[in-house]
């Protein structure tokens, strides 16, 4: 009986140290913030996963160099990474910096620090479309980390073999990916969402998202009849659907499921690795007569959490990264995927875009590119992902479709600018 | 058995032992009892479940964009805007197509399993193992399975694989919405991953069926096979079948993770949490109107509940056996 009765007890005291352990655990390093540092200041960097092997440790290896804070990456699943961003940003656990695209919302809402007196010593010095696409009310609120082109990219060999030339109209495109389908191998892939597309598809059919007074400019009848093309190239069996990997992954064109897919710069090292030299790119063609070729500058920019604990340690650190190691900027835009620095400097020194498709690439870049617009928001993008899940997957009248985005576009800038 | 001399020895213990040893106190304070083992719970329920209720029912009077902790009050604003907007309701009609599909095919199918294993003379342990095993798996790691190794839209996807010994061209199930094959791979992920589960429960009921009910229903001419099962096991399994339909619509409610991993921001087969995920929270940080929105389905869901279980008799399983 004492023997049962001192076993409970020993039992409960155990229980209770454990649960007092843990909960100094918690309190102690497994918080995502890192151990501290000599200064004592710790930081909490998001980012996306990135697919290019060797990225996440290059970003670690940055954060370790750096000597005045204790720099902690969150890498986080690509799918996830917006919406567990936005979320954490509301609360005490948000990351003090983080990487995502410009958007005005950010900054209307507060949620990103201004970061004008780190970036104008070396503005002149930055792509002046990033500097623009960064910038309200005449401040930056971002420092640009890499440009991304996307645009095609195509098997020369397929193409040569069944006699067909690089693609200059929708039209051309349309035929190409028929003459292109054989039994196992689909003329073209655009991703599974056709997500990727849209921005290209718009401004080639020479229209834009919004006006410089910030009014919607993308319900043209370019733009419907360039949505009709696409419903047509959609049904027509010549699209690969279906596949294990969204466009960003070029698995589709190096695994031959596909003789052209849309795709991002970054890619190029792995497609010359499974293709060697059997590959070239080309940009978005024109969806209508009066339209223009396009390409989309993505990329990802560095921003600074306003409402954090550390704003200044992390405005710090932001600087001494992406505006003062160039060497670190040059590695990080080419030493796994290819990207664009987007500081001039570094772009017209950087030996690895100097030559072959990364050249070409370049090129569209400066010919074809359009920026992120910082008034086009998250909820807009979604409207036009909608636009084309209705009109093109499914088969909504496209004017329809654009009515309701139209009303949900409206919706955000009303909010937005009154 | 006891006697007074027994009984008189016991008190004076028991009352030394009462204020000296807190062990003794834990046992002799029902209510104390009560409070020191459902407290803790009560307190995480109230935390993190009735708190957030109410946060949200407050959040969706007000323009809660980008904040949890808003300022500017707008009434029943965001409740018009959602019951306006026809991609929501637009959700409730798939929901409800959904539901009036996936709840009676669960119950059927995880019934017939609970009769074939009950039936199972050997290996009866083994099997209700291999039906009940996926209930351990996640809906995320089922529709990624599902997603890109059994549904995947290229000549290497294992359906498009067997179709092709048929000559059948491959089908991109889950990309193209015409025909709706993404209904296809919905419902088996969801059939395969919940029917070991409610199996267990039917089995549990069909166990409970005394023996006796059966031997008389023989001598009284009843043939074995369907008209047991229609006139004896059936009835029996009413107070089961009941409460699984009822876990079932309310499972189907709350679907999320099957839908939002196999149909990537689609604009069709959306029920109504990945539409207020998209719509509302997510990316878009309009918390009023996710909030609205979530009003409007709770209340919904308690109403659909309330009559099923009225129209169902939910709680009298006991009178109608």
């Amino acid at each position: 009986m004492s023997n049962s009765n001192w076993s409970r007890r020993s039992l409960f005291r155990a229980a209770a140290g454990m649960a007092a352990a843990g909960t100094l655990a918690a309190c102690g390093g497994n918080n995502g913030r890192g151990g501290g540092s000599g200064s004592g200041v710790n930081l909490t960097q998001y980012f996306h996963a990135y697919g290019e092997a060797g990225t996440e440790q290059a970003i670690k290896k940055y954060a370790k160099a750096y000597d005045k804070a204790a720099v902690t990456t969150q890498w986080i699943t690509s799918a996830d990474f917006e919406s567990k961003l936005f979320a954490t940003l509301l609360t005490k656990n948000a990351p003090d910096l983080f990487e995502f695209h410009p958007q005005i919302q950010l900054i209307k809402s507060g949620q990103v620090a201004d970061l004008t007196d780190i970036v104008t010593p070396v503005k002149d010095d930055f792509n002046p479309a990033d500097i623009k696409s960064h910038t309200v009310d005449g401040k930056i609120y971002g420092v640009r980390m890499i440009d991304d082109p996307q645009f095609f990219f195509y098997r020369k060999s397929m193409l040569e073999k069944a006699k067909v030339e690089v693609p200059t109209t929708l039209d051309e495109l349309a035929e190409a990916a028929a003459k292109l389908t054989t039994g196992k191998v689909k003329g073209l892939y655009m991703g599974n969402d056709l997500h990727n597309v849209i921005d290209t598809m718009i401004w080639s059919a020479g229209a834009d998202h919004l006006t410089e007074k910030n009014e919607i400019a993308y319900h043209t009848p370019g733009v419907i009849e360039g949505l009709k093309k696409m419903r047509k190239l959609f049904t027509s069996g010549d699209l690969l659907l279906g596949a294990p990997t969204e466009s960003w992954d070029p698995s589709s064109l190096n695994q031959g499921l596909c003789a052209i897919q849309f795709c991002g710069m970054w890619a190029m090292p792995g497609i010359q690795a499974a293709l060697g030299d059997d590959w070239g790119v080309f940009p978005f063609p024109k969806t209508i007569d009066s339209g223009k070729q396009s390409v989309y500058n993505g990329g990802w920019s560095m921003f600074v959490n306003a409402k954090g604990e550390n704003v200044e340690a992390a405005k710090e650190y932001v600087k001494w990264l992406w505006i003062d190691q160039k060497k670190y900027q040059e590695e990080w835009a080419t030493d796994f995927g290819f990207h664009i620095p987007p500081r001039t400097s570094l772009a017209q020194t950087a030996t690895k875009l100097k030559s072959g498709n990364a050249a070409e690439g370049v090129r569209l870049f400066n010919e074809f590119g359009h920026f992120d617009n910082i008034g086009w928001t998250q909820a807009m993008r979604t409207s036009l992902e909608d636009v084309f899940a209705n009109s093109v997957r499914k088969d909504m009248d496209p004017e329809a479709a654009l009515d309701k985005a139209d009303t949900a576009v409206n919706r955000e800038l009303k909010k937005l600018f009154g | 058995m006891s006697t007074t001399k027994t009984r008189d020895l016991a008190r004076p213990a028991a009352a030394k032992a009462t204020p000296a040893r807190p062990r003794r106190a834990l046992r002799g304070s029902p209510t104390f009892n009560f409070w020191l083992f459902t407290g803790p719970f009560l307190i995480g329920l109230a935390i993190f479940v009735y708190a957030p209720i109410l946060w949200s029912l407050w959040l969706s009077f007000f323009e809660a964009r980008f904040t949890v902790t808003p300022d500017k009050f707008v009434g029943f604003e965001n409740y018009t805007y959602m019951l306006t907007n026809d991609d929501f309701v637009g959700s409730l009609g798939t929901f409800t197509a959904f539901a009036a599909f996936i709840v009676p095919t669960t119950w059927a199918l995880s019934l017939s399993l609970a009769l074939l294993v009950n039936r199972l003379r050997f290996m009866r342990a083994f099997f209700r193992s291999v039906f009940f095993l996926p209930t351990a798996c996640s809906y995320v790691a089922a529709s990624l399975i599902w997603k890109m190794s059994i549904f995947s839209g290229v000549r290497f996807g294992m359906m498009n694989t067997v179709l092709g010994w048929f000559g059948v061209e491959n089908i991109a199930w889950l990309a193209d919405p015409s025909p709706p094959w993404y209904w296809f791979v919905i419902v088996t992920a969801r059939l395969w991953l919940q029917s070991g589960f409610y199996m267990i429960l039917f089995l549990a009921a069909l166990q409970n069926i005394p023996g006796e009910l059966y031997e008389a229903a023989a001598i009284d001419g009843a043939k074995p096979g369907w008209q047991t099962f229609r006139y004896i096991t059936l009835p029996q399994l009413r107070a089961t079948s009941t409460a699984v339909i009822l876990l079932l619509l309310i499972a189907a409610y709350q679907a999320f993770d099957e839908f939002y991993n196999l149909l990537s921001k689609t604009t069709w087969g959306r029920p109504p949490l990945v539409e207020l995920y998209y719509k509302a929270l997510g990316e878009s940080q309009d918390y009023g109107s996710g909030s609205a929105g979530a009003v409007i389905l709770t209340v919904l869901i308690c109403a659909v509940t309330l009559l099923q279980g009225k129209f169902m008799g939910f709680g009298r399983g006991e009178e109608s056996k």
